[in-house]
C-alpha cells in the first residue's frame, strides 16, 4: 500500500521537506508515495497515512538540490512535489552527482519548472499595475495580477522593499498580499472587481507608452516574446497597441514621401557655440611667435597645432588625446619616454600611469623632484591593440617615431635643458635619429639635438617587467643610480 | 506673429518622449543594491526591469525622456536639431521629478533615463538635468534607477555630482568616425567625446578603488552602473568593420557597460542632408550578435569581420554561423573532449549551454539527444559537432551554407534584395 502526503499549501517547501525526509528515512520509494496539497481530491488508490520520521534518518542533500527544488516547487504542475521526491530519491540512492548531469531527463524537467517560476516572478515585478485609492485610511496602492505559478508568496518581498513606504495591495485570483506599511499579510484570492477600474496618472503612463514606440521599427514578435498576450488585459498600456500597429504603416509612409524637409527658417541657435579655435595651418603658427620671448606660449601652440595636424597616423585618432610634455622651461634635466600608456591617454598627462609611478620613485631616491623636470614622450598618442576590458601597449616603430621626431625636436629646443635623458631605445633613437642600442650608450654622455648634451638609460617600464624580484631590485639599484649621475651632470 | 499655445504636462510628455525614443539604451541593471526598507520610494536589486514592450519590439524600463527638445546644435540624424520644424517643448524639474515618482509608485517603470537638447550652455543643460536627478534623490529619498546623458563639455563639477546621484552616465559618440560626425554633427567633437568619455572612466575606478579599500569612510558615489554609448548605424557610410572597431576601442578604452547600435530610423521632419530610409534592422541585430561575441565568446573584431565580405557582415547568418563556415577546418568540434573556450565557437551553442555541457560530460557521455534536451536548434549545431553517437556528414559540402541559412520571416527580410522601402 502507497503512503499520502499533504501538504498544508500549495508552495509550502518547509512541509515538503519535512516529509520528503521521513519518506526517504522510512525507504518509501517514489512511486509509492502520493502527494496533494489540503483541499485536493485524493487520488484513486487507497494510501494510507506517512510514517513519522525517524531523526535518525538524517542525510546530506546537495545545496544546488535545495536551491532548484525551492523554486520549481512553486509551479503550478500538479507532479512538481513527486518530480521533486523522485530526484531526491535518486539524489540519495545512488547518485549523489545527479544535480551535476544537465541533461537527465527529471534535471531538465524540473530546471525548466525552476526557469518557468523566475521567468513568472520577474514578470510579476515588471507587470503588476498598482491603481492609487483614497481610501478612509489614506492612499491605498491596489493592483490585480494573475500570475501563473504559486508565486505570490515568495514575491511579496520584492514589493515590500521597493514600496515600504506604502500601503499595498495585489490580489491575485488565489491569494491576497496586503502591505501596511509595517507588516506583510496573505489573504485568500480575490477578483478584479476589487480593484479600482482606472487611476489618474494612467492616460499619461498610456500617453508615453504610445510616443515611445517608433513606427519605423515595428516588430509585434518580438514585443509578444517578452510580453506575452495573457498579460495585457492587466496592464493599462496594452490598450494602445491596436492602434499603434494600425497606424504604423501610414505614419512611416508619411515620413518617406515628405523626404528631406527644409530646414526652419527660424532655428533654435540664437547664439552659435563658441567654435574652438580654427587651428592654424600646419607649422605656420610657429613662425609668428618669437618662441625665445614667450617658450610658454610657443610650446602651448606645438600642442594645440599637434592636436589639430590632419596627417597624424592611424593610431592617434585612435587615442583619446594627445599627451604633452610636463615641467618647467629650460629645467635640468629633460626625461624623454617612449609613448603614452593607457593611463596616461585617459589624464593627458606623462608618465602617470605603472611606469611612470616607479620612475616617480625612483626620480625621489636620486634626489630630483618630479616638478624641477621635464617630462615627455618621443611618440605624442597613445597606440594600442584593444583586448576585452584593456588596451595593449603597442611598441611604436621607426615610421611613427620619425612622424613625431619634428614635434620632439621643437619641444626640445623650447624647453632647452641642460641635459636631456632618453628612458629607452625609442626615446634614444627619436632623440639621435639613429637606432643606438640603449645598453651600449647607457651612463655616457653623446651628442644630443639642438647642440645638447644626451644621456641614455632604460625605460622604467623595462624594471616592471624584469621576472625575478632580485633581478628587479638590482635593475631598479641600477636606473636610480644613472639618474644620480643624469642629475650631477646637468 | 504666431501666440505660443501653452502646452498642458500630457503635451509636453507626447512631444519629449517622442524626442528620446531615437535613443536605444533602456537598461537599468547593474547598479548598486538598495531599498526602501529604511524610507524613500524604491529598490534596485541588481538585474534590470523591463515593465512593458512597445510594438517595435524595445523595452520599457524607464521613462526616457529629454528636459526639453530645443537645441542648438544641428545634427542631421537628430529629430531635435536647430534647424527641425518639429514642435518644441520644455519640462521644468518639479514636471520630470512628479512623473517619475508618479509612474514609479505604480509599478509602471524602473526610474528615469533624462536626456536633454543642450540650450544657452553645455553647463546651464547639465545643471538643469543634475537638478532633476538631486531633487529626486534628496527631497523624495528615491532609490530607482536614474540614468543621465552627459554633456561632453561641462563643468568638472556638474559631472561629478551628476555621477554622485545616477546609476549610470553616458555620452553619445552617435556616429563611428570622427569624419561623419564633423560632416553631420557640426558642433559636435569626436575628440571631446573620447575625453569627455575618459574622464568619466577615471571617476568611475576612482570610485570602485574607494569602495573596495575604504573601511568605514563612505566612498564617493560615482555612476555604479558605469557608462554606456550609441553609435547611429546607416547613417553614414562607415562599415561594419569600422563600427566594430569603434566599439572595440571604446570598450577597452572606457571599459563601457555596453554599446547599443541604433539603425537610422526615419523621423519626421529629416534633414535634407539625410533623407528618410527603412532603418537597417537586421545590420543593427548583426552588429548586437557580433558585439556578444566580442564580450563573451573570446572572438576577436577581425575574426567576426572576416566572416563576411567587405567589411560587412553576413545578414543572412548570424556572425558565428558566418565565421564557422569560412572556418570548417576547425570542425568538427566533440562535444565530450573540446575544451570551453572551441565549445563557445560551435554555431547554435550559448554559454549557459556550453557550462550544462561541460558539467553534464562529468558524469557520462553526450549524445544528440541530450543536445536536444537541452532545447539547442539541432540544425545549426549537429552540422558542426561530434558527440557520443553523430558524426556531422557534409562539412565540406557546398550545400551546407544553404542549409543554416534560416527560412524564418526575419530571416527572409535579412536578404539584402529585400531591404528596400516598404
Amino acid at each position: 500500500m502507497g503512503v499520502a502526503i499533504v501538504l498544508p499549501g500549495p508552495a509550502d517547501f518547509t512541509a515538503w521537506r519535512n516529509a520528503a525526509r521521513g519518506l526517504v528515512a522510512a525507504g518509501i520509494a517514489p512511486e509509492q508515495a502520493e502527494w496533494r496539497v489540503t483541499g485536493d481530491n485524493p487520488g484513486l488508490f487507497a494510501a494510507g497515512p506517512p510514517p513519522n520520521a525517524t531523526p535518525a534518518g538524517a542525510f546530506r542533500v546537495p545545496r544546488a538540490f535545495l536551491e532548484l527544488a525551492e523554486i520549481a516547487i512553486r509551479h503550478r504542475d500538479g507532479e512538481r512535489f513527486a518530480l521533486l521526491y523522485r530526484a531526491l530519491w535518486r539524489v540519495t540512492q545512488g547518485e549523489p552527482a545527479l544535480m551535476q548531469v544537465a541533461t537527465d531527463p527529471d534535471i531538465v524537467r524540473l530546471t525548466a519548472m525552476a526557469k518557468a517560476v523566475r521567468r513568472d516572478a520577474h514578470k510579476m515585478h515588471a507587470f503588476v499595475r498598482f491603481r492609487q485609492v483614497e481610501t478612509e485610511a489614506g492612499i491605498r496602492h491596489v493592483a490585480w495580477f494573475e500570475p501563473e505559478h504559486h508565486i505570490e508568496e515568495a514575491e511579496a518581498g520584492f514589493f515590500v522593499r521597493r514600496f515600504a513606504a506604502l500601503r499595498w495591495s495585489i490580489v491575485t485570483p488565489r491569494r491576497s498580499v496586503h502591505w501596511d506599511g509595517q507588516e506583510i499579510a496573505f489573504g485568500p484570492g480575490g477578483s478584479r472587481a476589487e480593484v479600482p477600474p482606472d487611476d489618474a496618472v494612467e492616460p499619461l503612463w498610456r500617453a508615453y507608452y504610445a510616443a515611445i514606440f517608433n513606427p519605423a521599427r515595428l516588430k509585434p514578435g518580438a514585443m509578444r516574446a517578452e510580453m506575452p498576450r495573457k498579460y495585457w488585459r492587466n496592464m493599462p498600456e496594452t490598450a494602445e497597441i491596436p492602434r499603434l500597429m494600425a497606424e504604423a504603416p501610414r505614419r512611416v509612409a508619411e515620413m518617406v514621401a515628405r523626404g528631406g524637409a527644409a530646414p526652419n527658417p527660424r532655428p533654435q541657435r540664437m547664439r552659435p557655440p563658441a567654435q574652438p579655435e580654427a587651428p592654424s595651418g600646419v607649422g605656420e603658427g610657429m613662425d609668428l611667435l618669437d618662441t625665445h620671448a614667450d617658450p610658454e606660449a610657443a610650446l602651448a601652440a606645438l600642442l594645440r597645432e599637434l592636436a589639430a595636424r590632419p596627417d597624424l597616423p592611424d593610431f592617434a585618432r585612435r587615442a583619446t588625446q594627445p599627451v604633452f610634455g610636463e615641467g618647467p622651461i629650460g629645467a635640468r634635466l629633460m626625461f624623454v619616454g617612449e609613448q603614452p600608456g593607457d593611463e596616461e591617454d585617459i589624464q593627458g598627462r606623462p608618465f602617470v600611469g605603472p611606469a611612470g609611478r616607479l620612475f616617480d620613485r625612483a626620480l625621489a631616491e636620486a634626489g630630483v623632484p618630479r616638478d624641477e623636470a621635464y617630462v615627455t614622450n618621443a611618440v605624442k598618442h597613445f597606440k594600442f591593440t584593444p583586448t576585452g576590458k584593456r588596451r595593449l601597449h603597442q611598441s611604436p616603430d621607426a615610421g611613427d617615431i620619425a612622424h613625431y621626431r619634428p614635434f620632439l625636436l621643437r619641444e626640445v629646443g623650447l624647453v632647452r635643458p641642460r641635459l636631456l635623458v632618453a628612458l629607452g631605445a625609442t626615446a634614444l633613437r627619436a632623440l639621435t635619429g639613429k637606432a643606438l642600442r640603449v645598453m651600449k650608450t647607457r651612463g655616457t654622455v653623446i651628442d644630443g639635438p639642438e647642440g645638447l648634451p644626451l644621456f641614455a638609460t632604460v625605460h622604467p617600464s623595462f624594471l616592471l617587467r624584469v621576472p625575478d624580484q632580485d633581478a628587479q631590485a638590482r635593475e631598479y639599484a641600477r636606473f636610480v643610480e644613472d639618474l644620480r649621475t643624469a642629475a650631477a651632470r646637468a | 506673429m504666431v501666440a505660443r499655445q501653452t502646452l498642458d504636462l500630457r503635451q509636453k510628455l507626447e512631444i519629449l518622449a517622442d524626442a528620446a525614443k531615437y535613443d536605444a539604451s533602456c537598461a537599468s541593471s547593474g547598479t548598486a543594491k538598495r531599498d526602501s526598507t529604511r524610507g524613500g520610494l524604491g529598490s534596485t536589486e541588481g538585474s534590470g526591469i523591463c515593465h512593458a514592450y512597445a510594438p517595435d519590439g524595445r523595452c520599457i524600463s524607464l521613462l526616457k525622456i529629454l528636459l526639453t527638445n530645443a537645441c542648438v546644435f544641428d545634427c542631421a540624424y537628430c529629430v531635435n536639431r536647430a534647424t527641425s520644424n518639429v514642435r518644441r517643448a520644455r519640462f521644468t524639474v518639479a514636471e520630470v521629478v512628479q512623473l517619475t515618482l508618479d509612474f514609479y509608485r505604480r509599478n509602471a517603470i524602473e526610474g528615469l533615463f533624462l536626456s536633454s537638447g543642450i540650450i544657452r550652455s553645455p553647463d546651464y543643460t547639465m545643471e538643469q538635468l543634475v537638478r532633476v536627478a538631486r531633487t529626486l534623490r534628496e527631497d523624495h529619498g528615491f532609490h530607482g534607477y536614474i540614468h543621465l546623458k552627459t554633456i561632453p563639455d561641462a563643468a568638472p563639477e556638474l559631472v561629478a555630482e551628476a555621477g554622485r546621484w545616477a546609476d549610470r552616465l553616458s555620452i553619445n559618440v552617435e556616429l563611428p568616425q570622427a569624419d561623419s560626425l564633423k560632416a553631420l554633427a557640426p558642433e559636435k567633437d569626436f575628440s571631446a567625446i573620447r575625453r569627455a568619455m575618459g574622464g568619466l572612466r577615471a571617476r568611475i575606478e576612482d570610485a570602485e578603488d574607494a569602495r573596495k579599500t575604504a573601511r568605514r569612510a563612505k566612498a564617493p558615489r560615482f555612476a555604479p552602473a558605469g557608462q554606456s554609448t550609441q553609435m547611429i548605424v546607416g547613417a553614414d557610410a562607415a562599415d561594419d568593420a569600422t563600427i566594430l572597431g569603434t566599439a572595440t576601442d571604446l570598450y577597452a578604452g572606457y571599459r563601457l557597460r555596453r554599446v547599443y547600435y541604433s539603425a537610422y530610423s526615419p523621423i519626421p521632419d529629416a534633414s535634407r542632408m539625410l533623407p528618410p530610409i527603412a532603418p537597417p534592422l537586421v545590420r543593427e541585430h548583426r552588429l548586437y550578435q557580433a558585439d556578444w561575441l566580442l564580450r563573451f565568446y573570446g572572438f576577436s573584431r577581425e575574426e567576426i569581420v572576416a566572416g563576411g565580405q567587405g567589411g560587412m557582415l553576413d545578414l543572412e547568418l548570424d556572425p558565428k554561423t558566418a565565421w564557422a563556415l569560412r572556418h570548417r577546418g576547425d570542425f568538427p568540434v566533440d562535444l565530450n573532449a573540446a575544451p570551453r573556450e572551441r565549445l563557445l565557437r560551435v554555431p547554435g551553442l550559448g554559454a549557459k549551454t556550453v557550462d550544462r555541457l561541460l558539467s553534464a560530460r562529468r558524469h557520462g557521455a553526450i549524445r544528440a539527444a541530450d543536445l536536444a534536451r537541452l532545447r539547442v536548434s539541432l540544425g545549426k549545431v549537429l552540422p558542426f559537432v561530434v558527440t557520443a553517437d553523430h558524426r556531422p556528414r557534409g562539412l565540406d559540402g557546398a550545400g551546407l551554407r544553404g542549409l543554416l541559412v534560416p527560412a524564418t520571416a526575419f530571416a527572409a527580410a535579412a536578404r539584402p534584395a529585400q531591404l528596400s522601402l516598404f
